[in-house]
């Protein structure tokens, strides 16, 4: 049960508005049936239920929407959208909460964003990414040193390691793409 | 039968086997995948998480550099993950392509058909050459067809014949002799990336995955996508451990499998580089054509 303080509500609802049209959603079209929470394969994990969370915007509580941890634990497997009856594109509605939670620097669940940045790392130097230099990164950053340590000799038997990282061939372009989009971003 | 083709960043790493039986088989059939020169990573499972602009850039670039260098030529993306940021990038360039021109710094137009791997097995043609390729069969081997999320969603960008219960790997199996069962998890979540990030929370989506092709008779997975195939055949140990099972079920992709059909070796395949043993199922299976 949530107790909703109308007055505060009808402030943030133009927010909670803004991010479903990015996530090209119309908040009414929900009448909370809950299919997608059904078909949810991280539900179990989720602080709010994929149907409590457009519930939560409909009822224009920004707040609790940002601040969920929902959004990090989705796989984007997009099944909810997928099985809505009313065609409801909910795995975009949750990419657009994670990335303006992101943007404001709020992140209920620091591994996953975390790992997002460290993924970002070798893109950034060779243009493309690379399991083990990220995992490297990832292991320190979030202090779960000795993650997947135990794959290791099996993927240098079997060629998987990379040890000679591959290069996109134009670095400098992909570079100042990423810089624009940062950019970009920002504004 | 001629596609630029981006690989995609775990074809010369994790996904090595794919990229190798891959190979075989399209020398094989007469297929040509001609790689994007220069491509980049599409920064599937980080970049779109976080920045929208980021999530469809990355992947636009590379739609960018095919139509610069092979213009009018249909892309074939190997991985699910790269193939929904693929499409996704298609879709943001069909939305604003002044945006995604300036973003990228190209000229994207963003007009040549997009496909997945799946898909350039399904034409007829191709499915005409494969099975003149084949001399081998896998003598009924049940095989369970496990295509994942993004293959298959979100269902207004890709192409696959059903969200729910696509078929295209399942004839493909039929026609190297093997026995796709019927099972339910054809297109459930592996967990993705949080295997790393969420472990906890993610082991029981793969361990679901065996479960369900066990309970319906499946005697190895067949994947197409490299990051399922990492998180079934590298993570089958840790999972046995961790819920006490002893699923002994081997992984595949379905290149594997028809490059041995069309005649290639354990190395030719690839098969020899898994994490779970997958040689001894094959060599138990496999029988030259008219020896049934």
């Amino acid at each position: 049960m949530i107790e909703v303080n109308l007055n505060e509500a009808a402030l943030r609802a133009k927010e909670c508005q803004e991010l479903a049209s990015r996530a090209g959603v119309t908040l009414s079209d929900c009448y909370q049936c809950g299919k997608c929470s059904a078909g949810c394969p991280m539900g179990g994990s989720m602080d709010k239920q994929p149907h409590q969370m457009l519930r939560l915007l409909q009822l224009g509580l920004y707040e609790e929407t940002i601040n969920a941890s929902s959004p990090w634990i989705c796989a984007s497997c997009h099944v909810c959208a997928c099985r809505c009856p009313h065609g409801i594109n909910i795995s975009e509605l949750m990419e657009a909460v994670r990335q303006r939670a992101a943007s404001s620097d709020i992140c209920p669940v620091k591994d996953v964003r975390r790992f997002t940045k460290d993924f970002l790392i070798p893109v950034r130097w060779l243009g493309r990414s690379h399991e083990a230099i990220m995992s490297a990164f990832y292991n320190i950053t979030s202090g779960h040193v000795f993650l997947n340590f135990s794959h290791i000799p099996q993927m240098l038997l079997s060629g998987k390691l990379g040890i000679v990282p591959e290069m996109s061939g134009d670095i400098d372009d992909v570079r100042a793409l990423i810089e624009r989009c940062e950019k970009e971003a920002e504004n | 039968m001629l596609y630029s083709y981006f690989p995609g960043c775990t074809m010369s790493t994790t996904g090595i086997e794919y990229a190798k039986s891959l190979r075989f088989v399209n020398k094989a059939i007469g297929m040509r995948f001609a790689d994007i020169k220069g491509w980049n990573c599409c920064g599937a499972s980080a970049a779109h998480a976080v920045s929208r602009e980021l999530g469809v850039a990355l992947p636009a670039r590379n739609i960018a550099l095919a139509e610069m260098q092979r213009p009018g030529v249909p892309i074939v993306v190997a991985c699910a993950a790269c193939y929904s940021r693929m499409k996704c990038a298609e879709n943001a360039i069909h939305t604003d392509r002044e945006k995604l021109r300036s973003l990228t710094g190209t000229n994207v137009s963003g007009d040549i058909p997009i496909v997945s791997i799946l898909e350039a097995f399904s034409s007829v043609e191709v499915r005409e050459a494969i099975a003149s390729a084949i001399t081998r069969t896998l003598s009924g081997l049940k095989v369970a067809c496990y295509y994942g999320c993004l293959f298959a969603r979100p269902s207004g960008t890709s192409h696959m014949d059903d969200p729910e219960d696509p078929t295209s790997m399942d004839e493909l199996m039929a026609l190297a002799g093997a026995e796709p069962v019927k099972w339910s998890f054809k297109t459930e979540c592996c967990g993705g990336s949080h295997h790393i990030d969420l472990p906890a929370a993610a082991k029981p989506l793969s361990k679901n995955i065996f479960q369900n092709a066990r309970a319906n008779g499946a005697q190895a997975i067949v994947t197409a996508c490299p990051m399922c195939m990492m998180n079934l055949d590298m993570r089958e140990g840790e999972i046995n451990r961790a819920f006490s099972e002893n699923f002994n079920m081997p992984v595949y992709y379905f290149t594997e499998l028809l490059a041995l059909v069309m005649g290639a070796n354990e190395k030719e395949s690839g098969i020899n580089r898994h994490f779970w043993p997958a040689t001894k199922l094959i060599s138990d299976s496999i029988a030259e054509r008219g020896n049934l």
